[in-house]
């Protein structure tokens, strides 16, 4: 097999894509492919000024409002009445088109908040000039998976738990990545270690609670080591009891104001605990963050970072020269991500192998948001596309996240749904460009004489331009 | 050649026609329709059929001597096994289309032949942007013909005060601009059509075989594979039975007091390069979606039919010779259907070009004897009086030359 067009390995493996309206990037990608995405790397984190996103205490903080709120309502109201099918779905489905709508109700809070983030998040990948880095903020928020169907705790905070612990840290070290994710509020509720006590600490004592070990397996498995990685149950149980008293402060504000990180001393397990062969001091908080500073820099996490790495922007099954290489430079470089990227972007394998991987549906959606040049104002028909496509935004089914093969993705419903959604897509285009003038402006020579008939014989705009979105050349990265 | 048109009706002599040479407004031949004086609320609905639909199969020539020879097993024929539909003596309705011949016999329906815009190039989408702009060139996609024709009506009358109506999940090009427009699409997620699945699927076949299986085994390709090619099981595939669900949407809109009067729809699949069928097949299974939406509208929209227009129109024809793959081509002159209580109808209107090699445009195509501009000015000045120099500037630029066809309008 030949190797793919570097245009291509620059826009769609590492990128999400040409952005249509702006050519200049498309120029930049064919002339230089490398450059071109190195451009991203140097550059300043894109949304780094997003003032009407709020930081978690500050979200955490109206959501107990709205909660408390809604609670009050409730108290007040008379019982709900037996629920009545005359106004369901049917009725109106019977009733035949109707020109006005009612003014929908204004969404619940967290709702409201979710729809802000997901906007901002996708309005960043939109715009970014390669998508680089925004491949690299959706690649970590799935390594460290949250899910807004946990709670509307989560629901509030996705947004801010990916701007505030991984987005700062994609081009930096691994090991403050991982102390500002298991210390952020979110995380510490998704896995539960807010209700994690030690069973010797005052609060066990009192309350005659105790461990919950669904973070501190998480972290062990999911997070650094992986699987794999030569930790045992002990090991999980130890450092489940290193990280008691790792939560965050709630509606009574004890210990700090509401949504903000807070280590609570009557719930920490008393002692030294040893993890993987280390043992750490009875100390407070020191003690786990002394203990993620050391599985962040374990061999095993490297390994298990590099290998999914190049397994994301490579292929399903990654060269082994490629892995060993940036496991190297992880070790080397105390796990500097930015170190790694660079790797992995100056590799012969990234720039060699076939472009086997498929778009996963958020990197489909994207990309062909870019490719039409829209600028999303409002993000419910991706959030749709999304849900439709089966990976809806921050909601795995778990805290392993979405699968990332070619197979979970080009599933045969799969791009039967993705072919339905490419079609609205194009039926929804105010004035829809010329879609063989956009193949030309977009993929140039790199585009397979295939596809340029196809695009160029087909019956309207509309239908070329679905199969723009659809061909290989937007399909495989 | 002549610009003019012929009008011929059931009791016309096409051979009287023929001989004529010219414009024939022979009184036998026009049907005389009443209608309550002063009482007339006109209705608009422009149905853009997307692809470029072939006219010789759709209306076929059968007195024609011509016509099968080129046409060959698709030609339309009133002695095949799935029988065309008579008009007059001459031509034959596509038997997906028995509502169409019902309306027609009751003077409610008419076609016109030989019909194009001013575009003789043969792209789909520079086609479309004419059709629905109005212009006479491509390049012009900010409003449509039929938007400028509601932002010239008077500010008082009920037409313009209502809007218009644009289907789907945006507004047609035919309806942008201006002139206030309220928009409306079926609610339930469409899936993709058979024609672009099908065409999906050719291009995996030959670029990426690993996404072609996925993508056949998801559509349960077999289904859409053996409907595509055994021409005469019509089964009416999702695009076919939306067409009158569509219609029946619109209809609801546009009939009440208050709704608005003139409407704009698309349907897309026209685009028949293979296995086109002739009066069996993918055309026919079209055409009887076709069917269905007039059919649609004649029932919901109730009384209000008697002073409604519909034209279904398209971006050009297609080749008068039917190609390797037993389809046509991208090709010129095709038809017009107008069909609704208001329309004079029971006439097949064409100056005939006839269809020997020397008269086929390009030696290729069926050609163009009526500038579609004229036939959408003669309606719109029969529904709403709107003037030749308002029609020819306004809302088809640069057309004063194209005269408004007289008569269409009861």
């Amino acid at each position: 097999m030949s190797a793919p067009n570097p245009m291509l390995v620059a826009l769609n493996r590492f990128g999400l894509g040409g952005r249509g309206a702006a050519s200049v990037y498309l120029a930049n990608a064919a002339a230089d492919p490398r450059a071109f995405v190195r451009s991203e790397i140097d550059k300043a984190p894109a949304m780094a000024a997003t003032p009407d996103l709020k930081a978690t205490p500050e979200l955490v903080k109206k959501l107990f409002d709205f909660q408390a709120e809604r609670q009050a309502e409730r108290n007040a109201a008379p019982p709900p009445a037996a629920p009545s099918t005359a106004g369901g779905p049917d009725a109106a489905a019977q009733a035949g088109p109707a020109l006005e709508k009612a003014a929908p109700k204004p969404p619940p809070y967290p709702q409201q908040v979710f729809r802000a983030e997901a906007l901002a998040r996708i309005r960043a990948s939109a715009l970014a000039p390669v998508g680089l880095r925004e491949r690299l903020v959706a690649f970590w928020a799935n390594h460290f998976a949250v899910s807004v169907n946990k709670s509307e705790f989560v629901r509030t905070t996705a947004g801010a738990f990916e701007r505030e612990a991984i987005r700062p840290h994609v081009m930096g070290r691994f090991a403050d990545m991982l102390k500002a994710v298991e210390q952020h509020p979110t995380m510490l509720h998704y896995l539960d270690n807010q209700q994690s006590i030690g069973p010797n600490s005052r609060g066990g004592q009192n309350q005659k609670k105790g461990l919950n070990e669904n973070l501190a397996r998480e972290i062990l498995e999911l997070h650094t080591l992986g699987v794999s990685g030569g930790y045992d149950q002990n090991d999980v149980t130890n450092l489940a009891k290193i990280i008691t008293g790792w939560t965050y402060a709630g509606r009574a504000e004890q210990m700090g104001p509401a949504g903000t990180f807070i280590f609570n001393p009557n719930w920490h397990e008393p002692g030294e605990q040893v993890l993987m062969g280390r043992t750490y001091p009875a100390s407070g908080r020191e003690q786990g963050e002394a203990a993620l500073a050391d599985i962040a820099r374990h061999p095993a996490t490297a390994k298990h970072i590099a290998t999914k790495l190049a397994a994301h922007f490579v292929a399903d099954e990654p060269p082994p020269t490629l892995v060993n290489r940036l496991i190297d430079v992880f070790n080397k470089s105390d796990g500097d991500l930015k170190a790694v990227t660079l790797a992995l972007l100056a590799s012969d394998e990234a720039w060699s192998a076939p472009l086997t991987k498929i778009r996963s549906p958020y990197e489909f959606m994207l990309a062909s948001v870019r490719l039409l040049g829209l600028t999303p104002e409002d993000p419910a028909p991706v959030l749709g596309a999304l849900n439709q496509l089966g990976q809806p935004l921050w909601a795995p089914n778990g805290p392993n996240g979405f699968p990332d093969t070619t197979g979970a993705w080009a599933s045969a419903e799969g791009l039967k749904l993705r072919l339905d959604v490419a079609q609205l897509m194009a039926q929804r285009l105010r004035d829809p460009p010329n879609p063989g003038d956009l193949l030309n402006d977009s993929l140039g020579a790199a585009a397979s004489d295939t596809t340029r008939d196809a695009v160029a014989h087909a019956e309207t705009k509309q239908q070329g331009l679905a199969l723009l979105l659809m061909s290989p050349e937007m399909q495989r990265r | 050649m002549e610009r003019s048109a012929v009008f011929v009706g059931e009791n016309c002599s096409r051979r009287s026609v023929m001989l004529s040479g010219g414009a024939i407004f022979g009184a036998a031949c026009i049907p005389k329709i009443a209608h309550a004086a002063g009482a007339r609320d006109p209705r608009l609905v422009v149905i853009v059929l997307r692809g470029a639909l072939d006219g010789l199969s759709a209306v076929g020539p059968v007195g024609d001597p011509d016509y099968v020879g080129l046409h060959g097993s698709i030609a339309l024929s009133t002695k095949a096994a799935n029988p065309a539909l008579p008009l007059d003596s001459f031509f034959a309705l596509n038997p997906g289309m028995p509502v169409f011949q019902r309306m027609y016999r009751d003077n409610k329906a008419a076609i016109v032949h030989a019909v194009a815009t001013s575009y003789r190039e043969r792209s789909h989408f520079d086609g479309q942007d004419v059709l629905e702009s109005g212009f006479a060139g491509p390049g012009h996609t900010t409003s449509g013909w039929l938007n400028r024709a509601i932002a010239e009506l008077p500010k008082g009358d009920r037409a313009a005060l209502k809007g218009g109506l644009g289907v789907g999940a945006v507004t047609p090009l035919i309806m942008r601009g201006g002139a206030a427009v309220v928009g409306w699409a079926p609610t339930a997620l469409p899936q993709a059509s058979d024609d672009l699945a099908m065409r999906l699927m050719d291009l995996y076949q030959h670029a990426d075989p690993a996404l072609a299986r996925s993508l056949a085994q998801g559509l349960g390709i077999e289904k859409i594979a053996s409907r595509e090619m055994s021409g005469d099981k019509p089964q009416g595939g999702n695009d076919i039975q939306l067409m009158r669900r569509v219609a029946e949407g619109a209809a609801k809109l546009i009939a009440p007091q208050d709704g608005p009067r003139i409407a704009a729809l698309a349907f897309d699949g026209w685009d028949t390069h293979f296995n086109e069928g002739g009066g069996g097949g993918r055309l026919a299974q079209l055409l009887g979606g076709l069917d269905g939406a007039f059919e649609a509208f004649e029932k919901t929209l109730g009384p209000a039919w008697n002073d409604t227009a519909i034209v279904a129109i398209t971006e050009f024809g297609r080749t008068a010779r039917i190609n390797g793959t037993v389809g046509t081509d991208h090709g010129t002159g095709t038809v017009a259907f107008l069909a609704g209580g208001a329309v004079r109808g029971g006439r097949v209107i064409a100056d005939w070009p006839g269809l020997k090699e020397a008269n086929l445009y390009q030696n290729r195509d069926l050609k163009p004897t009526t500038d579609l501009r004229a036939v959408l000015k003669g309606v719109l000045a029969g529904q709403f009086g709107l003037s030749p120099s308002a029609l020819g500037s306004k809302v088809f630029p640069d057309s004063m030359g194209v005269a408004p066809m007289k008569d269409l309008i009861a």
